[in-house]
C-alpha cells in the first residue's frame, strides 16, 4: 500500500483522452518519475493529483484519503504540495515573505485573522523561513524581491516555499524546464538531498536523462497510458520505451 | 513603542503631531491678510479632512493590500450615516451609540455585498459593487423612503421619540449632538497677533478615532494577515496550492473597509446629523478612489494625504473667483492681466475638478506610488542615494515596509 494510490484514472478534454485508465501506487519514502514525451499527459496527471483537474473516472486516494472533490487548499493542508511546470511565487513580495506564507499556512491552517500579531514579532516563523532560505542558499537575497530572480532562483524559492511545510507528498512539474545544464544538476542535487529526509516526490520530467539517478522508480506515460513502470535500470533498454521516444528524440 | 517597529512609531507620532496641531497648521495666515482665503483651519473642513481620511484608509486595506477594487464603498458610508441618524433619533444625542451602530450596519451590510461581489475578481468585481451601490442609492429614493426620508435626506425633528433624552429642548429647539455632554460644536478660539484658531471638540473627536483607525491599519499592515491579503493581490494560484483559502481572506478585507466607510458615515452625522442618499452615489464612491490612488495606493500615509488634498481642492482651491484673479495679477498691464485671468480661470474656481483631473493624470502617469513615491523620490535626491533601491526593504526589521 503506497502513500500515493491512482486507480483507474481517465481523462478527456473534448474528444482529447488526456489519460486512459492510469494507474500507480508510489511507495512512502519513494522518488517516483513520471516521463513522457511533450504532450503525453504528465501535467494532467498532476493536476489531478492536487485538485486543478477532477478525473472523469478512477480514484486518487493519498494516505487514506480521497484527493477527488475537495478544494486545493485542502489537499495542501493534508500535506501535499506542488513545484509547478512554470514557478509560482509571490512575485511583488520579498523572498522572506514568500517562505513566511507557506509556513504560516502549516500553522495556522487556510484562514485565520491574524491582524494584531506583527509579523516581526513572528520569531519561529521567521526563523523557520529564514533557515530554509539559507538551506536552499537564498539567504542573503532574503530581502529582495521574488518577481526580480532568475528562473532558476524562481525555481528555487518555490522548492523552500514547499520544503518549508514539510509536506509529506511532494510533487515536482519538470522542476529543470528551461534550466541550463549546470542548474539542471544543481537542481537534481538539491533533489536528491530532499529525498534524504524521507518526503516523498513524484517528479515529472520529459527528459529521463534528468531523473535517472534521482529516481527509484520511473513510469513512462505517453499518449495518457502509462506503458511501462520499472526501476530506472530497467527503463533505457526497454523497447516500448525507445518507440514511446521515437520522434521526440530525447533518448 | 505600541507593538510597532521604529518606522512605524516615527510616523504614527508624526501624525499624531500634525493632526492634533492642525487647527495652527491649517490656519498660516493672518484673518486680515489676503491669503486668508487659503486657510483650511475651521472645524467644517478640518473634520471632513478627517473623515474622508478615515474613509480612505478603510478603502485602502482592502484595494491597497488586496487589489481589489470596489466602486461602491460609498454605499457603506451611506449605510453608516442614516444608521447613525436613526440612533440618535430613537436613542440619545450621544454620538458613541450612534457611532458604533454606524459600523456595525455598515459592517453586516459589506459582509453581504462582498460575500456576492467576491464570486468575480477584476472588472467584473468592480462591476458588482457599483451595480450594489448604484441600488441602494435609487432604494434610498424610492422603496426604502420610509427609511431614508428619500430626497429631503433624513434628519432630526422635534418630535423624535429619542428614549435616552428629550424630544427637544427647553427652548423648544432640537438637541446637539454631544459626547457624553461635550457638545460636538464646543470649542474655543484663540487670537495670536493677527491669526485666529479654533479649537473645535467634534474635529478632536474625529482625529482621536482617526488616530485609532490608523494605528489599527497600521497593525493590519504589518501583521500576517495583512501579508496574506498583499498575497491575494500577488497570486491567488500561489496560495490556494498553499493551503489557504483566499476568498475570506478578501471577504474579511472587504468587511473590514466597509466598517471603515461606516465609521466615517457615522462620524459625519455625529458632525452634522443629516444624511442623504447623494452621499451614496458613484461619484462619492469613486472620489475615495482617487484619494487612495493620488496619495499612494497600499501605502499607510498615503490615503490620508490623497484626501487632503482632494478635500482642500474642493473647498479652498474651488473658492478662487475672478475678482481674486484680477487681484493677483493687478499688477501686470491691463490687457496682458486681463489676458492672464482669461487663461488661469477655467483652472480655479468652479474649474478646481479640471485641474484635480489634471493632477491626477500626472501622478497616475508618473508617479504610480502617488504623492507618497513623490516624497520618497525628494527624500531620495537628498540622501544622494539612487531611489532605485525600492526591491531592497527592509526585510529583517519590517518585511516589505510598503511605504
Ligand atoms: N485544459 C486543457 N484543455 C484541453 N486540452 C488540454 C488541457 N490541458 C492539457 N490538454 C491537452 O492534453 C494533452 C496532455 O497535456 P499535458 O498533460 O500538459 O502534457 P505534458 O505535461 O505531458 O506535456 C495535450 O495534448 C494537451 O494539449
Ligand atoms: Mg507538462
Amino acid at each position: 500500500m503506497g502513500i500515493l494510490e491512482v486507480k483507474g484514472v481517465n481523462k478527456r478534454f473534448g474528444g482529447l483522452k488526456a489519460l486512459s485508465d492510469v494507474n500507480l501506487d508510489i511507495a512512502e519514502g519513494s522518488v517516483h518519475a513520471i516521463i513522457g514525451p511533450n504532450g503525453a499527459g504528465k501535467s494532467t496527471l498532476l493536476n489531478c493529483f492536487v485538485g486543478r483537474l477532477e478525473p472523469d473516472t478512477g480514484t486518487v486516494m493519498f494516505d487514506g484519503r480521497s484527493l477527488l472533490g475537495i478544494q486545493p487548499f485542502e489537499i495542501n493542508q493534508i500535506g501535499v504540495s506542488r513545484v509547478f511546470q512554470t514557478p509560482e511565487i509571490f512575485a511583488d513580495l520579498n523572498l522572506l515573505e514568500n517562505v513566511m506564507i507557506p509556513a504560516f499556512a502549516r500553522r495556522d491552517g487556510a484562514f485565520k485573522i491574524n491582524g494584531w500579531m506583527s509579523v516581526g514579532d513572528e520569531a519561529e516563523i521567521r526563523e523557520e523561513a529564514m533557515t530554509m532560505l539559507d538551506e536552499l542558499g537564498m539567504a542573503s537575497k532574503a530581502d529582495h524581491i521574488a518577481g526580480q530572480l532568475s528562473r532558476g532562483d524562481k525555481r528555487r524559492l518555490e522548492l523552500a516555499m514547499c520544503l518549508v511545510q514539510k509536506p509529506k507528498l511532494l510533487l515536482l512539474d519538470e522542476p529543470t524546464a528551461g534550466m541550463a545544464r549546470a542548474d539542471t544538476n544543481n537542481t537534481i542535487d538539491l533533489l536528491k538531498q530532499i529525498a534524504k529526509r524521507g518526503i516523498t516526490m513524484v517528479v515529472i520530467e520529459h527528459d529521463m536523462h534528468v531523473v535517472f539517478s534521482l529516481a527509484d522508480r520511473i513510469s513512462v506515460l505517453a499518449q495518457g497510458t502509462v506503458i511501462v513502470e520499472d526501476e530506472p535500470g530497467k527503463i533505457k533498454g526497454n523497447p516500448k520505451v525507445q518507440e514511446a521516444y521515437l520522434g521526440g528524440a530525447h533518448l | 513603542m505600541l507593538g510597532l517597529n521604529k518606522r512605524d512609531t516615527l510616523l504614527f507620532a508624526i501624525v499624531i503631531a500634525i493632526t492634533l496641531l492642525a487647527p495652527i497648521i491649517l490656519n498660516p495666515f493672518p484673518v486680515a491678510s489676503d491669503l486668508a482665503q487659503f486657510n483650511a483651519g475651521y472645524p467644517d473642513l478640518m473634520q471632513r479632512f478627517v473623515i474622508f481620511g478615515i474613509f480612505a484608509i478603510g478603502f485602502n486595506i482592502l484595494f491597497g493590500l488586496t487589489g481589489y477594487l470596489s466602486f461602491g464603498h460609498a454605499a457603506f458610508l451611506g449605510v453608516g450615516s442614516y444608521a447613525g441618524v436613526w440612533m440618535m433619533k430613537l436613542l440619545t444625542m450621544n454620538v458613541v451609540p450612534a457611532i458604533i451602530v454606524s459600523v456595525i450596519f455598515a459592517g453586516l451590510f459589506s459582509l453581504l455585498v462582498g460575500f456576492i461581489s467576491l464570486r468575480r475578481s477584476g472588472i467584473y468585481f468592480s462591476i458588482l459593487t457599483l451595480a450594489f451601490a448604484q441600488m441602494s442609492f435609487s432604494l434610498a429614493y424610492s422603496v426604502l423612503t420610509p427609511i431614508t426620508n428619500g430626497e429631503t435626506g433624513l434628519q432630526l425633528s422635534l418630535n423624535d421619540p429619542r428614549i435616552l433624552g428629550v424630544s427637544q429642548t427647553a427652548d423648544g429647539s432640537i438637541p446637539m449632538t454631544n459626547f457624553f455632554g461635550i457638545a460636538m460644536r464646543d470649542g474655543f478660539e484663540l487670537s495670536m497677533g493677527g491669526w485666529l484658531f479654533t479649537f473645535n471638540a467634534g474635529y478632536y473627536l474625529c482625529a482621536a478615532i482617526l488616530l485609532i483607525a490608523f494605528y489599527v491599519s497600521i497593525r493590519i499592515f504589518r501583521s500576517p494577515f495583512g501579508v496574506m491579503l498583499k498575497a491575494v493581490k500577488s497570486n491567488q494560484q500561489r496560495m490556494l496550492y498553499t493551503g489557504l483559502n483566499p476568498r475570506p481572506y478578501t471577504l474579511a478585507a472587504f468587511v473590514i473597509s466597509g466598517m471603515y466607510a461606516g465609521l466615517a458615515g457615522g462620524l459625519m452625522v455625529a458632525m452634522d446629523p443629516l444624511a442623504g442618499a447623494e452621499r451614496m452615489q458613484w461619484t462619492a464612491s469613486g472620489e475615495v478612489v482617487l484619494m487612495t490612488i493620488l496619495g499612494g495606493t497600499g501605502t499607510l500615509i498615503g490615503p490620508i494625504l490623497g484626501s487632503g488634498v482632494i478635500k482642500y481642492f474642493e473647498n479652498i482651491f474651488s473658492k478662487i473667483n475672478d475678482n481674486i484673479l484680477h487681484d493677483w495679477f493687478a499688477f501686470l498691464p491691463d490687457g496682458l492681466e486681463d489676458f492672464v485671468v482669461a487663461i488661469v480661470y477655467p483652472f480655479v474656481g468652479k474649474g478646481w475638478h479640471l485641474t484635480l483631473g489634471i493632477v491626477f493624470m500626472l501622478v497616475v502617469i508618473f508617479l504610480p506610488g502617488g504623492i507618497v513615491e513623490g516624497g520618497q523620490r525628494i527624500a531620495g535626491l537628498f540622501k544622494r542615494k539612487p531611489p532605485e533601491d525600492k526591491n531592497k526593504t527592509a526585510a529583517a526589521s519590517a518585511p516589505s515596509a510598503a511605504e
